[in-house]
């Protein structure tokens, strides 16, 4: 096991990139630096299955892949299932003696989409997860079907405008809350489970090292800032996702074997959740005067959920 | 028959698939192999320039004509925080030995990125017209901010 440097950016960028350029992702995505991250963040041979979704097809468009590590494409409900039955198959060749190079340190890595892991492929994670494979599976979570026209998922947030749960005269976009994937996979009792997000490049890295380490499933969510979809410049990616975490929208924390609960990042001002809000063109409809209840409501629930998780923290159960 | 799958700018190629068999049989999907000899030593020790890419690594492919803006550097006021290298998403950042060598223009989209996350002032990457010549561009770089007073 042979893990990066990540004391400082500079030690970091050492690190010898196997994730090419000249994929088809939309420019200023963040999906490819959170899979940058985390193939930088290990010298290990990965072993990766990606869902179907935006990763997936940008990378691997025929002729072209962009991974100079195995990696394989698989339905959209079932890449945590591949990753296990690799990492299954691995073992029991090393078992029985049959590998090239046994001592060779390998790493089993699952990517999906929200789409992919908060509904369609929900059933198989959660088995991936309960048969205790050592595979860490990353969820890139862009809150909607980005790769098919932006259609609402169970991460879709509150208000939010989609092309399926529109905002109009009736309806001021998503009704339904957010599914909150982490506690979920807790209560499953994986031994690392945490939520990051790329702008804290070295709080991400130091999750995704830790994951990595651990032996067991590990499930970690990212927030992956989806220009096309959330409607704002490409420039703004880390802008965005910084407005994400400071607001408390998206909390960075990690619960250690389903009991103890770390937060791991507080921001110094906490902003109010309006300003992030403001800068995305999927929320626009609710700065109407006749939605304004809405925003009000988003920040009684942001501030209620950043409450239990520190209680939580105190608590240590 | 064959299993020819596919046409592209290489001529017919034959990828993986043997012979087609029935329904039951497994059947070889297409695999991509990103270099042109099987790898021996790990991937993450080698350097990408001394990789042996094959034509079907995305490295050897470019998306430069998806730019219309164009991020130019200067070296002369980069500090090598690496801050560009860390949030490009495209891995167009050249980083070597802890210092900022330039871009990969082949891989860029332009989506400036790496110009809001400069922490220099002024800063050290920019973005300019896809025209504009890199000289032309350094001779128009703006002067250092003075801080504002409060």
């Amino acid at each position: 096991m042979a893990l990066t440097s990540i004391k400082n950016l500079k030690e970091f960028s050492t690190a010898n990139e196997r994730f090419e350029g000249a994929h088809l992702l939309c420019p200023g995505c963040a999906h490819s630096m959170i899979v940058r991250e985390l193939m930088n963040a290990t010298d290990d041979n990965l072993v990766i299955a990606s869902a179907t979704g935006c990763l997936e097809v940008c990378t691997a468009v025929y002729p072209y892949t962009s991974w100079d590590t195995s990696w394989i494409h698989i339905g959209f409900e079932n890449a945590a299932t591949a990753a296990a039955g690799a990492e299954a198959m691995y073992k029991a060749r090393k078992r029985k003696g049959t590998l090239k190079d046994p001592d060779a340190p390998v790493k089993f890595v699952a990517f999906g989409g929200d789409g992919a892991t908060y509904d369609i492929g929900f059933q198989w994670l959660s088995g991936m997860i309960e048969r205790g494979h050592d595979v860490t599976y990353i969820c890139l979570d862009n809150e909607n079907y980005a790769n098919t026209g932006g259609q609402r998922s169970s991460a879709t947030p509150v208000g939010a405008h989609t092309s399926t749960a529109q905002a109009g005269r009736v309806s001021y976009g998503k009704k339904q809350k957010k599914k909150d994937i982490v506690a979920i996979m807790a209560a499953h009792g994986a031994p690392y489970v945490a939520q990051l997000a790329p702008n804290k490049w070295k709080i991400m890295a130091k999750g995704f090292q830790k994951a990595l380490e651990t032996e067991g499933p590990c499930f970690i969510n990212t927030v992956s800032a989806c220009t096309t979809e959330w409607k704002f410049n490409p420039k703004d990616t880390i802008n965005i996702t910084d407005l994400a975490t400071d607001s408390l929208m998206f909390p960075i924390y990690e619960i250690i074997d389903g009991r103890q609960l770390n937060i791991l990042y507080r921001p110094k001002n906490v902003i109010p959740v309006e300003e992030y809000l403001a800068a995305q063109g999927r929320y626009k409809h609710l700065f109407k005067p006749e939605n304004r209840h809405v925003i009000d409501m988003i920040q009684k629930e942001v501030n209620e959920r950043w409450e239990y998780l520190q209680r939580r923290e105190e608590a240590g159960v | 028959m064959k299993g020819v799958l596919a046409t592209d700018r290489r001529g017919i190629r034959e990828l993986g698939a043997e012979e087609l068999v029935g329904w039951d049989e497994v059947t070889q999907g297409v695999i991509l192999e990103s270099f042109e000899v099987p790898m021996e030593e790990n991937v993450a020790h080698i350097r990408p320039e001394e990789r042996p890419y094959s034509d079907f690594s995305s490295y050897t492919a470019t998306v430069a004509s998806w730019r219309v803006i164009k991020p130019v550097y200067n070296r002369d006021i980069c500090i090598d925080c690496q801050n560009c290298w860390v949030w490009c998403p495209d891995t167009s950042i050249i980083s070597r030995d802890k210092q900022m060598l330039g871009i990969d223009y082949d891989h860029c989209k332009g989506c400036g990125v790496c110009v809001e996350v400069c922490p220099t002032n002024p800063k050290s990457l920019l973005m300019f017209s896809e025209a504009e010549e890199p000289e032309a561009a350094l001779a128009k770089w703006p002067e250092k901010k003075k801080k504002e007073k409060k």
